[in-house]
């Protein structure tokens, strides 16, 4: 099961939901899958989307779910004590871990070999983390709704991309729309 | 004048509610000064790149932030400044210690000190610097400046402004 897949299977769950998005395909195919005003796409700044995610779910009361990638998630280390340290129990960081870098050609990361992010979550102080096969993400991240906490979700699948169209959205548009959602 | 009061009290006066800091030894007093404030919420950042994100995100979710950190970090930010905060017209304040200035012990700091200014000139943010500890009075029309334009503002406080480093 490669990333586009999950996101096709989690798209109902994440339609009513306040969403960031990494950069690069992850985005594209999340915008071509469901584009929603309540998705926030990134074009731009890889690693800052768990930290986008944090900031908007301490600063409102709705549930926020960031989806990110293995490499993003190494980009950007620092993030996870932060989290662990800041909790606000309407995030969700769901990892999709394919073990490479996908928007730029499929290199390895090291999330693929000898670092477990999973438990580099856990050393962080991040309370519930929860590792799962791509074909129960779906189940997993509506658990986590449902459980109301803090959740760190790593979900393992296989590397590779759908073909999906750039996204041509202005960013304010883009900004503005979430903005909109997010008060609704 | 205690300015690192003045500072944490025109952020509340502003309603910034919202602020991520990395260290500097000149910023010490007014992060000191802002975790202890009720209204604010201090969230230390490992990077200041990744406090950008944070700020964007609260500012999403309707809370007014500010970044607090050393000149150096303009150096790490300029992709963020760029792709995040410009690109999606997003406020963000940012109080920065202008490490490297008159007064600077520390010789390395100046390396990065004759870049700022241009770095913050070529990425089109508007820059003001405090030298004077008078200059602080200008903070509430810089703040309310901010939010605006939606822009990222950079504030340069140097050693001169917090009374002198290592000798204050």
């Amino acid at each position: 099961m490669i990333r586009s897949e999950i996101l096709k299977e989690i798209a109902p769950i994440l339609r009513d939901q306040l969403v960031v998005c990494n950069i690069g395909i992850p985005s594209q195919e999340l915008h071509a899958i469901d584009d929603q005003p309540s998705n926030f796409y990134m074009l731009g700044t890889m690693g800052l989307a768990s930290s986008i995610g944090l900031g908007l779910a301490l600063s409102q009361p709705k549930p926020v779910i960031v989806i990110d990638g293995d490499g993003s998630i190494l980009t950007n280390l620092g993030t996870l004590p932060t989290i662990a340290n800041n909790v606000a129990d309407n995030y969700i960081l769901l990892i999709v871990d394919n073990g490479s870098y996908g928007s730029t050609g499929d290199q390895p990361t090291y999330a693929g070999q000898k670092t477990s992010l999973t438990k580099m979550a856990e050393a962080a102080g991040c309370e519930r983390v929860i590792e799962c096969a791509a074909e129960e993400t779906g189940r997993v991240l509506q658990e986590a709704l449902d459980a109301k906490q803090m959740t760190i979700i790593v979900s393992k699948c296989e590397s590779g991309n759908a073909k999906m169209p750039p996204i041509t959205m202005d960013p304010v548009v883009i900004r503005d729309r979430f903005m909109k959602a997010v008060q609704a | 004048m205690d300015i690192d009061k003045k500072i944490t009290d025109d952020l509340v006066a502003n309603d910034i509610s919202f602020v991520t800091t990395v260290p500097c030894k000149q910023l010490a007093g007014v992060i000191e000064h802002i975790d202890a404030r009720d209204g604010i919420f201090h969230i230390p950042s490992n990077k200041e790149d990744e406090g950008m994100g944070l700020c964007a995100g609260a500012w999403m979710g309707g809370k007014r932030p500010a970044i607090i950190m050393q000149n150096t970090a303009v150096g790490v930010t300029i992709n963020t400044l760029a792709t995040l905060i410009q690109y999606y017209r997003m406020p963000l304040p940012m109080l920065i210690s202008y490490r490297g200035e008159l007064r600077e012990p520390i010789a390395c700091q100046v390396e990065m000190a004759v870049h700022t200014k241009a770095l913050l000139a070529q990425l089109n943010i508007p820059t003001y610097h405090f030298h004077h500890q008078s200059d602080v009075e200008e903070l509430d029309a810089i703040l309310k400046y901010t939010f605006m334009c939606n822009k990222p503002v950079a504030i340069l406080t140097d050693a001169n402004f917090w009374g002198g480093y290592g000798d204050q």
